[in-house]
């Protein structure tokens, strides 16, 4: 048991990278099989890092679980994990995604066994970016998420799939590109020789010009991956290309990593030039919001809408970030976890409802709320929770970042703020378009979601509205991790 | 036990729901829940009424988020307020479901109607009770998604499909307002409580952010008066309630006449404390408020829909209330809304009543000759017509002439109010004669019924309350006073003002006696001169501004912006990859495999580096080269 305790993240990295290996020695006629090991694994993850979450000491506080190996000696290169509040609540994220994404992919049949490896080996650089505490290994676990994006969309995806996975990779490479860089410059520049997360978070000792240069660095490099305006364009297109699960994963986990590696890199490293920049960080997220909302309303094809909202959403995430105080940042990583599961939730519908009309065009579809209740009931609970509504947990997260910033930049807020009408046109368009009204004749036999489809649209929007109606448990774990950046509560 | 008012709703409809999935049953049982659970808050609230005013104001809160020293609650504030909201709110949802068992049997979303109900009953009676502004905005958008869900409750089609999301949008754009008047004050004040916030306000203590005293105490009453117009369809957000009628009429009578509406009005009363500050924002209510009540007034006048002229009349009311507010206080403008509340939702249920004989229809031109056919509704919607007219002893007459009294202060106000008042006792007129006087205009009509005891008994207790609601505040006893602004001193009974109100109504209802009492068949305002009828009926225009300019170009802009996003900075982007392959082409033909290729850039090379080299040394490169 102690075994298990002490390398409690390393096990939570590493058990979908298990299920991969063990996914490549199977035969590929053996597609059950190969279906319940990716549940497994994922659910291996998913079930220790609630485990985690209940064993973190709050009293405490900070990253726990630590866990350090030397790994390249002479350049200071550690094995080196840890977890804190912001860490854990987005394990926990990721745990329910890559669950309910096995599920909401059983059906697929072609080349199933591929398309899982590739799943599971995504799953195990995303978690261990969100606890990795040495840069190098922040970044290669970085690169372990965004490559097998490549072949996921290529290979399973749909419509202008080549076009998009290459666009989606080139731009996530050329984020990269900076991270790297940053990386590299604050290695070789700052006296202290070290790619210690924890080290180096706190403050900088050097020029205050080419602090700010990191950070911009960091912030280009890790917001592509968040989806900033303008460099946003991957992203409809490759959720748009994505089979169901790649999309869940790559909207509701992946661009988190964005705004994760923001808060790790430019809030905790560089807390002397941050207030400065901040603001052209928030107008950015404004930009984002409104920007992002517009389009989405232009949209006809249903996962262009979900996509684009995406975007928006994201503007929300950065827009509590830029606050640099808890009412805000608690509100970011909020939203982080509420637009992952939100979003999660609308691909596995879209999905879905693509693989029983088969068309994704809203103005050819109607009235489907007749025949697949289930599906319209999980499809509105999300679009409330897109548009922030009460009872939801869109509107905790919304509500605390437009309190936490409100102060900081009054009129950008203002600006961002008409999002959620916005955001609440293109939802209830939607809604209304492709559940309500009269039902064509071409749709009668419409069936609604069946046996495992359920389990991600069920759990999803039951989390979506337990997490709006008592955030407390949430809330209290991302309180300690804004203890972690420093923050005083 | 103040808290199980709003919870037993919710969990009665949670209930409602999980025996529908798991029985399917749309049987009358599957009311039950609701109705018991509405039926138990409405005790509840009888002993918390008494509870007031025996002990006074209570408070009860529970931490709900806690970030730093920012927190949020959930908690109610009981005072005498929300005491009487609780009472008009429960037993008028009350009625409405109990009424509701009749009007929607048989229909195959009996169960999810009911649910609803729950749910709308809990959100607004919580809403009711909020101690902090936190609170009032989340109940505040819950009852705005409980009036959607329930306006497109018959989703199959289109109109209802489409009235919901107007409706819902178009109060979103005030729910802004809230929401950024609420941010403001949190902002500066770090509490979201309304007893905090009150005291803070009137010891002169809150000292605000961004913005100077003064103009923060005019933009924050006015941003929170922006939801109120929203939600209570005040011009120029009134435009979303008249297409509300699309949804089941008990919805109507409960969410758009009686309580859900009546939400922006008490929301003033509730933080009036703000817009007594501010003089800017007071004359704004007024005036908003008076005008909505001509504007509403007159479009009802021509109305040929039944409902739409109930609707119409519901906004109007409602600006009635807001001018009350304004000019005369929190008992002036609750006093018209607690009598309009059950006078209203008479009105709605009875035409609910109609519409059902009538087999769905609405349009007034199609009835006639129901008083024969429907004696009980169409005297319950006759005392319910009188109340709405202000005549004498009626509820309603009561309280108009508190409004009008207070109008008093403003002579442009007081003659808009005193219009009102005569155009409101004309098309009730029109209304009940074209409904149920002379011989029936169509199929339906000659084969009505009246409707069964589920529909027939709340039709005879809101008519009693129509008939007696007055008594809460008569003149001189003045207890609504002494409830809700215990400082102040109650204003006297003005008999000249409600004299004068008295007559201008007994002289609409001559005018419509004399227009519609012989022959109801012919609709006598079409005798209008043209181009003022069309302007009426077709609303001033103000839906057509709407729907062909700000909405059509709400979508055209969404579209313009996903064509700027796929053509411009996609574009750029794909510009970026275009260079990038061009330079990679280019390069890449040095590796064309040809020797004699390679042996020619190698000689030019050679040839550029022996004179690059000769040119330093001959020093004509300055100190370019080593």
């Amino acid at each position: 048991m102690s075994l298990v305790l002490d390398h409690l993240l390393s096990i939570i990295v590493l058990a979908p990278f298990a299920g991969c290996l063990l996914l490549l020695a199977l035969p590929p006629e053996w597609k059950t099989a190969s279906r319940v090991v990716a549940l497994v694994s994922g659910g291996i993850s998913l079930a220790l890092s609630c485990v985690a979450w209940a064993l973190y000491d709050g009293a405490k506080g900070g990253f726990q679980f630590r866990e350090s190996y030397q790994w390249i000696p002479g350049l200071d290169i550690r094995y080196s994990l840890g977890a804190d509040g912001i860490s854990l609540s987005m394990l926990l994220l990721t745990g329910v995604i890559i669950v309910t994404g096995v599920f909401a992919s059983w059906t697929l049949e072609e080349r199933c066994k591929e398309f899982l490896t590739l799943l599971l080996f995504l799953v195990t650089g995303v978690f261990g970016v969100f606890v990795a505490l040495d840069l190098f290994f922040l970044f290669l676990f970085y690169e372990i998420a965004v490559l097998p994006m490549y072949l996921l969309i290529g290979i399973w995806g749909t419509g202008r799939k080549e076009y998009s996975a290459m666009k989606l990779t080139l731009y996530l490479m050329l984020g990269s590109a900076f991270i790297l860089t940053g990386i590299l410059a604050l290695y070789y520049l700052d006296p202290r020789r070290t790619f210690d997360m924890l080290e180096l978070s706190g403050g900088s000792e050097l020029a205050v010009g080419l602090q700010r240069a990191l950070f911009f660095a960091f912030y280009l490099g890790f917001g592509v991956l968040a989806g900033i305006f303008p460099f946003h364009t991957w992203s409809p297109d490759g959720h748009a290309s994505a089979p169901t699960a790649v999309s869940m994963l790559h909207a509701g986990v992946l661009m988190k990593l964005g705004a994760y590696g923001v808060i790790r890199t430019c809030v905790a490293m560089f807390p002397e030039v941050a207030p400065s920049l901040m603001p052209i960080v928030a107008a950015i997220a404004a930009i984002n919001i409104v920007y992002g909302a517009f389009s989405a309303l232009g949209q006809t094809d249903l996962k262009y809408v979900i996509a684009y909202s995406s975007v928006s959403h994201m503007g929300v995430v950065m827009l509590g970030i830029a606050s640099l105080a808890p009412v805000g940042m608690a509100g970011a990583v909020m939203q982080m976890f509420s637009h992952g599961i939100m979003t999660g939730l609308f691909f596995a519908l879209v999905g879905l409802v693509y693989q029983k009309a088969h068309t994704r065009d809203i103005l050819a579809m109607g009235g489907f709320a007749r025949r697949m209740p289930g599906i319209a009931v999980a499809f509105t609970v999300g679009g409330l929770a897109s548009f922030g509504l009460p009872g939801t947990s869109g509107f905790v997260a919304e509500t605390l970042v437009f309190l936490g910033t409100f102060a900081r930049y009054p009129v950008i807020v203002a600006v961002a703020v008409t999002g959620v009408v916005i955001t609440a046109v293109y939802v209830l368009r939607v809604v209304q378009k492709v559940f309500l009204g009269p039902l064509g004749e071409a749709w009668s036999e419409l069936p609604d979601a069946r046996s495992t489809e359920w389990v991600a649209l069920v759990s999803l929007a039951a989390l979506l509205v337990a997490v709006g109606v008592w955030p407390m448990p949430l809330v209290n774990l991302i309180n300690h991790g804004l203890r972690t950046l420093g923050m005083e509560l | 036990m103040v808290e199980w008012i709003p919870l037993l709703p919710a969990l009665a409809a949670a209930l409602t729901a999980v025996l529908f999935v798991l029985r399917r049953d749309n049987g009358r049982l599957a009311a039950m829940p609701v109705i018991v659970a509405t039926g138990a808050s409405l005790a509840l609230s009888v002993a918390a009424f008494q509870s007031v005013a025996r002990f006074g104001a209570q408070i009860g809160q529970i931490e709900w988020l806690r970030i730093g020293d920012f927190s949020a609650s959930v908690g109610f504030l009981l005072d005498g307020l929300s005491a009487l909201m609780l009472l008009v709110v429960a037993s008028v949802a009350l009625l409405v479901q109990v009424f509701s068992v009749g009007y929607m049997e048989g229909d195959d979303g009996f169960a999810r109607f009911f649910a609803y109900l729950g749910l709308f009953a809990s959100a607004m009676l919580g809403l009711v009770l909020a101690d902090n502004l936190l609170m009032v905005y989340i109940c505040w958008e819950l009852v705005g998604i409980c009036s959607y869900l329930l306006i497109g409750f018959w989703y199959r089609n289109r109109a209802p499909a489409n009235a919901a999301k107007k409706a819902f949008i178009v109060t979103r754009f005030g729910d802004l307002g809230l929401l950024l008047g609420i941010i403001l004050l949190w902002s500066s004040a770090h509490t979201f409580e309304i007893a905090a916030l009150e005291k803070l306000v009137q010891t002169d203590n809150l000292k605000p952010v961004l913005l100077s005293a003064g103009a923060f105490f005019t933009v924050v009453p006015l941003l929170v008066f922006l939801g109120a117009v929203g939600k209570s369809a005040q011009f120029p957000l009134h435009v979303w309630l008249p297409d509300a009628m699309e949804g089941p009429t008990p919805v109507s009578a409960l969410i758009h006449a009686a309580t859900m509406v009546a939400a922006g009005v008490f929301l003033v009363a509730r933080l009036f404390f703000l817009f007594h500050a501010s003089p800017t924002a007071l004359q704004t209510v007024a005036w908003i408020g008076g005008f909505t009540a001509f504007l509403a007034a007159t479009i009802a006048l021509v109305q040929v829909d039944i409902k739409k002229v109930l609707a119409y009349s519901t906004i109007s009311q409602l600006g009635y209330m807001m001018l009350g507010l304004a000019l005369g206080g929190i008992a002036v403008g609750m006093f018209h809304l607690s009598t309009h509340a059950f006078f209203k939702a008479l009105l709605f249920l009875a035409a609910g009543s109609v519409i059902h004989a009538c087999h769905h229809e609405q349009c007034l031109l199609r009835m006639g000759g129901l008083h024969r056919r429907m004696p009980l509704t169409s005297w319950t919607t006759l005392a319910g017509a009188l109340a709405l007219a202000g005549v004498f002893p009626f509820a309603g007459f009561w309280s108009k002439d508190e409004i009008l009294a207070s109008a008093l202060r403003s002579p442009a106000l007081f003659a808009l109010a005193l219009a009102v008042a005569g155009m409101t006792a004309f098309y009730m007129t029109r209304l009940w004669f074209l409904a149920f006087a002379g011989e029936p205009r169509s199929e339906h009509a000659s084969h009505a019924r009246e409707s069964s005891a589920w529909m027939g008994v709340p039709l005879v207790l809101l008519a009693l309350a129509a008939l007696a609601g007055g008594a809460i505040n008569l003149p001189g006893s003045s207890s609504l006073t002494a409830l809700l602004e215990p400082d102040r001193q109650a204003h006297g009974f003005a008999w000249p003002v409600a004299v004068g109100g008295l007559a201008v109504a007994l002289a609409g209802i001559a005018v419509g006696v004399r227009l519609y009492g012989r022959d109801p068949a012919r609709d006598a305002v079409t005798r209008l001169p043209k181009g003022l009828y069309r302007f009426l009926s077709n609303k001033w225009y103000i839906d057509d501004f709407y729907e062909r300019g700000v909405a059509r170009a709400a979508v055209a802009w969404g579209a313009m912006v996903a064509w700027f996003d796929r053509n411009v900075v996609d574009n750029l982007v794909n510009l970026a990859a275009w260079i990038c392959a061009l330079v990679g082409r280019a390069l890449g033909s040095f590796t064309n495999g040809q020797p004699q290729f390679y042996a020619a850039v190698l000689a030019l090379m050679a040839v550029i580096a022996a004179a690059l080299v000769g040119l330093a040394a001959t020093g004509a490169l300055g100190g370019i080269l080593p």
